[in-house]
């Protein structure tokens, strides 16, 4: 039977109940939990060999990159040597993840070329990566609040004229490249206004926060396209769980609107939510990579794109390790969550 | 499954229904404007696209309707000639996403073995990363030529159509008429591409236009941050970023291909929106 606080899934009795004598099974929140976690690591794993691999399809890349066309077979061979690439590549991966491990991420092979005195890249790598959580941070806090109020108020208010008011800009802008965006928002706040600078420069060893102005068009930028398909996602999460048979008991049984609304519709659209914010903060780890190459922001997607037209392996490599582990940990932290803030979801673990 | 009972109705119907509806009507114009400019553009230029008619950066006059760019070319003839090899590598990557998806989706599908969970843990490592840092690592491993840009946008698209796929064959599998067929001792072979194939159009349909979308933004993101198609050939994405140092003299030599690629994009999204609520309202 269905009855207003109906939670659907199986009945008690399918629970991994402990039988006597034999020692408790341990608890399917922390058997989820750790195979969740495993799970993480391996994919963690799988991706960084592919990575590596990637980078190192074209062994002569970095060797090229540092000799130029200049390099006899004799001066190639002596820097594969050095760099190590001589070994196999099970043997390099091996060693690379190791230092990956120790937080040394090796050396820049342009840094090599032009005999800089520090071409460690950890060292490189700090400004970009502070810069880049910077950005994306308070993308992040901004995008949760906003996409979880749209997505609610236009999923309550569904085809109504407030929802198409919501909903279809949101539908046409969060289609758009960030580039386009972001191009048509310096028009706007640059050449039209004269309002915000066009380019987001942060001087070496400065802070963005220093000159807040600078992060305002590319935030929007993210927020723009997040925001957009988010709040459809979770219009359609609210919709699906207000058509259920419980909030329909709870509003017969004469339960306020606003308590079926807060207490019914949107604690049960929980799940979804955070499915959709998790996949939300995902987004903001690839979207950074064009934002702060539209306003030349120094964050880690600039350094990215920047390593790849140098042919730069390592550094591709650095970054793009670093980008993965953002994107798994934010999944899973996603999933983890899923199951601790809606307890009918732990009964279907095992 | 929803859009699995609707029954694959002539392209005449198609085009009605997608007609039906305002965003339909909207998007379909968008859509045959944008394109046409894309693919026969070029015939309409004044100059030639690589030619230097004047001042870098002038502004809009007589002569040149949207102005001169960057190194003083007519931006208005290459706009026109600038949308024809992001279209055509997003076109391409398409089609290959779904000739490689659709296999995967049917063979996991249908084997009911351990060939499923291979094929489909495979496809998820794909989706373990953003879509941009594969095509990046592709780019940096193989080069930026076009071959390879296709091919690494087809792999970030295909994951979502291997699922979506599999998850309509492993329904229709179950169906009568596949039975009957497996009963009469048909080759696997003839069974997905007579039985199953036929019967889950719609699903693979229903999200095409999403995914040429998606794949027109990933062709112009990545010339746009300069590792895809190299100057000085005419394209959307790397003429926002070449010009946007002279913005401030010339906004059109930037907002002219945003533009174009922005009501490119909102033509394929609003004709597609139009199509899945057509494949909805038959099914009912």
């Amino acid at each position: 039977m269905v009855t207003p606080v109906a939670v659907s899934g199986p009945a008690p009795e399918a629970l991994p109940a402990p039988k006597g004598g034999v020692r408790p099974r341990s608890h399917p929140v922390l058997v989820f939990v750790l195979k969740r976690l495993g799970a993480a690591l391996v994919t963690l794993l799988i991706v960084s060999v592919l990575i590596f691999v990637f980078t190192s399809v074209l062994p002569g890349n970095a060797v090229t990159v540092i000799l130029g066309k200049s390099g006899t077979p004799k001066t190639v061979a002596a820097m594969e040597a050095q760099l190590g690439l001589n070994r196999p590549l099970f043997e390099q991966y091996l060693s690379w993840l190791v230092g990956l491990l120790h937080g040394n991420l090796g050396n820049s092979a342009v840094a090599l070329a032009q005999h800089q005195p520090n071409p460690s890249i950890a060292s490189t790598l700090k400004d970009p990566l502070v810069n880049s959580l910077i950005l994306g941070g308070i993308a992040a806090i901004l995008l949760i609040p906003l996409t979880l109020l749209l997505g609610a108020v236009v999923g309550i208010k569904a085809d109504k004229p407030l929802d198409h008011a919501i909903s279809i800009p949101s539908l046409v802008l969060a289609g758009l490249p960030e580039f386009v965006t972001g191009a048509l928002l310096v028009y706007i706040f640059f050449t039209a206004l004269h309002l915000l600078p066009p380019v987001s420069l942060v001087a070496p060893g400065a802070s963005p926060l220093a000159t807040p102005k600078i992060l305002i068009l590319p935030v929007l930028t993210l927020l723009i396209v997040a925001v957009g398909s988010g709040v459809r996602q979770i219009r359609l999460g609210m919709i699906d769980v207000l058509q259920t048979d419980f909030i329909q008991f709870a509003r017969l049984n004469g339960v306020s609107e606003r308590r079926v609304l807060v207490r019914y519709g949107m604690r049960n659209a929980l799940a979804n939510s955070i499915q959709t914010i998790a996949q939300n903060l995902q987004y903001l780890v690839g979207g950074i990579i064009v934002v702060e190459s539209v306003f030349a922001y120094p964050g880690i997607g600039v350094y990215l794109v920047q390593a790849v037209l140098a042919r730069d392996t390592n550094k591709v490599l650095a970054a793009s390790i670093i980008l993965a582990a953002f994107y798994t940990v934010i999944n899973i932290a996603a999933d983890l969550l899923v199951v601790f803030m809606v307890p009918k979801l732990r009964t279907e673990l095992v | 499954m929803s859009a699995l009972a609707s029954v694959t109705r002539g392209p005449r119907s198609v085009l009605s229904g997608v007609l039906r509806t305002n965003g339909g009507r909207v998007g379909l114009v968008l859509l045959v404007v944008t394109v046409f400019i894309a693919l026969f553009g070029g015939f309409f230029a004044p100059h030639s696209p690589t030619e230097t008619v004047g001042i870098p950066g002038a502004a809009p006059g007589p002569g040149h309707l949207l102005g001169l760019d960057f190194i003083g070319r007519d931006v208005l003839s290459r706009v026109l000639y600038a949308g024809r090899s992001t279209l055509i590598l997003a076109g391409l990557a398409t089609v290959l996403t779904y000739a490689i998806g659709v296999t995967i989706g049917l063979v996991a599908g249908f084997s009911r073995s351990k060939v499923d969970p291979l094929l489909m843990r495979s496809v998820d490592i794909l989706l373990s990363v953003p879509a941009l840092l594969v095509i990046l690592l592709f780019v940096t491993g193989f080069g930026s030529g076009s071959f390879v840009l296709v091919v690494a946008v087809a792999l970030v698209l295909l994951p979502g159509v291997a699922r979506i796929v599999r998850s309509a064959t492993l329904e229709v599998s179950t169906r009568g008429y596949v039975e009957a067929a497996v009963a009469r001792g048909e080759p696997s072979r003839s069974l997905l591409t007579r039985e199953v194939l036929p019967n889950i159009t719609g699903v693979i349909t229903a999200d095409l236009g999403l995914r040429f979308s998606w794949g027109i933004i990933l062709i112009a993101s990545v010339n746009f941050l300069g590792v895809g198609i190299q100057p000085p050939t005419p394209d959307l994405g790397l003429m926002v970023s070449e010009n946007r140092v002279i913005i401030g003299s010339n906004s059109m030599a930037v907002i002219a291909p945003a533009l174009v690629l922005a009501l490119l994009i909102i033509g394929v999204n609003l004709v597609s929106d139009a199509y899945v609520r057509q494949l909805d309202r038959s099914k009912d």
